[in-house]
């Protein structure tokens, strides 16, 4: 019981240094701005410790944070392992392919008016359709290894990606488009000069959208039979042993993952439209 | 009417390339068929034949592919092969099977009406918990600055994790503890339409200028008036954008939750149709997946068209 409360105690204690840190005369600096949720974070964290040690709750049902990150530590070779299987040759591989497709598609949709009015409309209806459920039927197809695991991802990050980028060029105004029209500008030079560049943060956002879909494209696809190894095999399987600190620690390299993906997608989508008005601080 | 000319030759395209796509997907099932049945094909035995490219088999075969769009569990089957299962497994299995509606008085388990209704089920329960909760945590992070500079990054932060992977370890937790049948699919959905609608909620409430706030500040508005009469009247409009997304992950956060526990639902039907190669069946699940995504995103979009009326939008 003592646990509990002082969970409660750390939760208060945090929670108004927190309040007095972001409504204090200094709340606005980057310093402050950066440690109040690096200090939310590590609340939860105390917190989670805390309650599951102190109400003794079952590591079938909740493993605390501790032995996760033991768990963690003293599987870094599986977990390389089943990283490399999902991510890097599953997820990856897909989703330029699919981002590549994608890209061909709308610059085609957008040169051809006809092309546009039919794609578009299906793309829009395709993109809030459950694709996850071609999982099975792209497993059947590719066999087991990573390569249905592309081929659900390519099928995922398409759609939006050309949605995104189809709306993206056509962006420009017409007083730009006159501009470079009395240049005496062919449609290539048009397209590589003008609406590209001006497109770019709709391909980016559609992009951005795209990473977390492959990630999760790639780990459920391995629930539909995968190689003996994966993150989603793992997950699976350490489930079905009650394994819970293993598929904890699997979600610790999925989130990082995750987020390392966006966060590297963003810094190149920093460098490539540093001119546009969001990313000027 | 001429903008349906371009949508529907699309979709005439999509189903020819599907018909077209069936006769190398199927060639060696339909040859081995056909050979049994007395036909000569090059090269003999399936089992010569089984490390050969599709593509080379189909032109090496010209005269022997009829079967390609009438395969009993194909590995493609056609458009309307799928058709006919659909047909069979809603309309045909209610009013003729064994236990359909007619005859038993429930819905028949072998439906996809069945598995249709439980899917959608969790889906609007895990809809309404999540979408209640995202607004209420979007108004905490508006009027709190605490909230708002602790929880938003990792609101953010969140939405770049594979959540949906870890769809089968939240149901077996929740199922260790007791709760079974439709709450942990609805958990899972309202986990999944849960940040759409935080994040979307709270760029509508923050989308009031300054000019507007100071006019209320003029007014001598409190707090409540501000937010009733102000704020939350402008976040409509993006409240709407995010739930037509929340509903769709919805519904794929219902979908992916039946995958560990067979007890119906379209999710169960597809894994079911995976194991079995009852191919049809999982198109025909799928099918009504999407079906049933339109559904709502349209019926979403329509409850946004009726408020905005009501609000004084002109059409």
């Amino acid at each position: 019981m003592m646990l509990v409360v002082a969970a409660l105690v750390v939760w208060a204690v945090a929670w108004w240094i927190n309040s007095r840190l972001s409504n204090g005369p200094s709340g606005d600096t980057r310093a402050v701005r950066m440690t109040v949720p690096v200090l939310f974070g590590l609340t939860v964290l105390a917190v989670w410790e805390l309650v599951v040690r102190g109400l003794q709750v079952p590591a079938v049902i909740l493993p605390p944070p501790s032995t996760i990150f033991t768990t963690l530590a003293g599987s870094i070779p599986i977990l390389w392992e089943d990283f490399v299987q999902t991510f890097v040759k599953g997820a990856l591989s897909g989703y330029a392919i699919g981002c590549g497709a994608a890209f061909v598609t709308a610059i085609l949709a957008d040169r051809f008016e006809f092309l546009r009015q039919g794609l578009l409309p299906v793309g829009n209806f395709m993109a809030a359709l459950p694709i996850v459920g071609t999982a099975p039927i792209l497993v059947m197809w590719f066999g087991f290894d990573w390569q249905s695991k592309a081929a659900v991802v390519v099928v995922m990050v398409f759609f939006p990606v050309l949605v995104n980028t189809v709306s993206g060029l056509r962006d420009t105004g017409a007083m730009q488009r006159d501009l470079m029209h009395t240049y005496g500008a062919t449609y290539w030079q048009t397209l590589v000069k003008l609406r590209l560049p001006a497109a770019m943060p709709f391909i980016f956002n559609g992009l951005k959208i795209a990473t977390t879909l492959a990630l999760i494209g790639a780990i459920v696809a391995e629930f539909f039979g995968s190689p003996t190894r994966g993150m989603g095999f793992r997950i699976s399987t350490s489930v079905g042993q009650l394994a819970l600190d293993m598929v904890w620690a699997e979600i610790v390299v999925a989130a990082l993952a995750g987020s390392l993906f966006y966060g590297a997608v963003a810094l190149i989508e920093k460098a490539v439209t540093f001119w546009h008005p969001s990313q000027r601080v | 009417m001429t903008r349906f000319v371009p949508v529907l030759s699309v979709i005439v395209t999509i189903l020819a390339l599907w018909y077209a796509a069936c006769i190398p997907m199927n060639v060696k099932e339909v040859l081995t068929q056909a050979e049994r049945d007395g036909a000569v094909i090059n090269p003999e035995g399936a089992q010569t034949r089984r490390d050969l490219s599709h593509f080379g088999l189909v032109f090496r075969n010209l005269d022997h592919l009829g079967g390609s769009w009438s395969q009993d569990r194909a590995r493609l089957p056609a458009p309307h092969q799928v058709a006919a299962e659909l047909w069979q497994s809603t309309w045909v299995e209610e009013t003729t099977g064994r236990r359909g509606i007619v005859k038993s008085g429930s819905l028949s388990n072998r439906s996809l009406v069945y598995h249709g209704m439980v899917t959608l089920g969790a889906t609007f329960v895990g809809f309404l918990i999540g979408a209640g909760l995202g607004v209420l945590l979007a108004v905490g992070i508006v009027h709190s600055r605490t909230m708002d500079r602790s929880v938003m990054p990792w609101a953010i932060v969140s939405q770049t994790v594979p959540i949906l992977a870890l769809a089968p370890m939240i149901i077996v937790v929740l199922y260790s503890i007791g709760l079974e049948g439709l709450m942990p699919k609805a958990v899972i959905s309202a986990y999944l339409s849960f940040f759409p609608v935080v994040v979307g909620m709270v760029k509508g409430l923050r989308s009031p200028d300054a000019m507007q706030l100071d006019l209320l500040r003029t007014y001598n508005a409190s707090g409540a008036e501000t937010f009733w009469k102000l704020r939350l009247p402008a976040s409509v409009p993006y409240l709407f954008a995010s739930l037509k997304i929340g509903i769709a992950a919805s519904l794929v956060g219902a979908i992916v939750g039946e995958l560990p526990v067979q007890r119906g639902g379209l999710g169960a039907r597809m894994l079911g149709g995976s194991y079995y190669g009852q191919t049809e069946q999982i198109w025909a699940a799928l099918f009504v997946a999407a079906a049933l995504a339109a559904t709502l995103v349209w019926f979403v979009g329509w409850i946004e068209r009726r408020t905005a009326r009501a609000m004084g939008a002109r059409p």
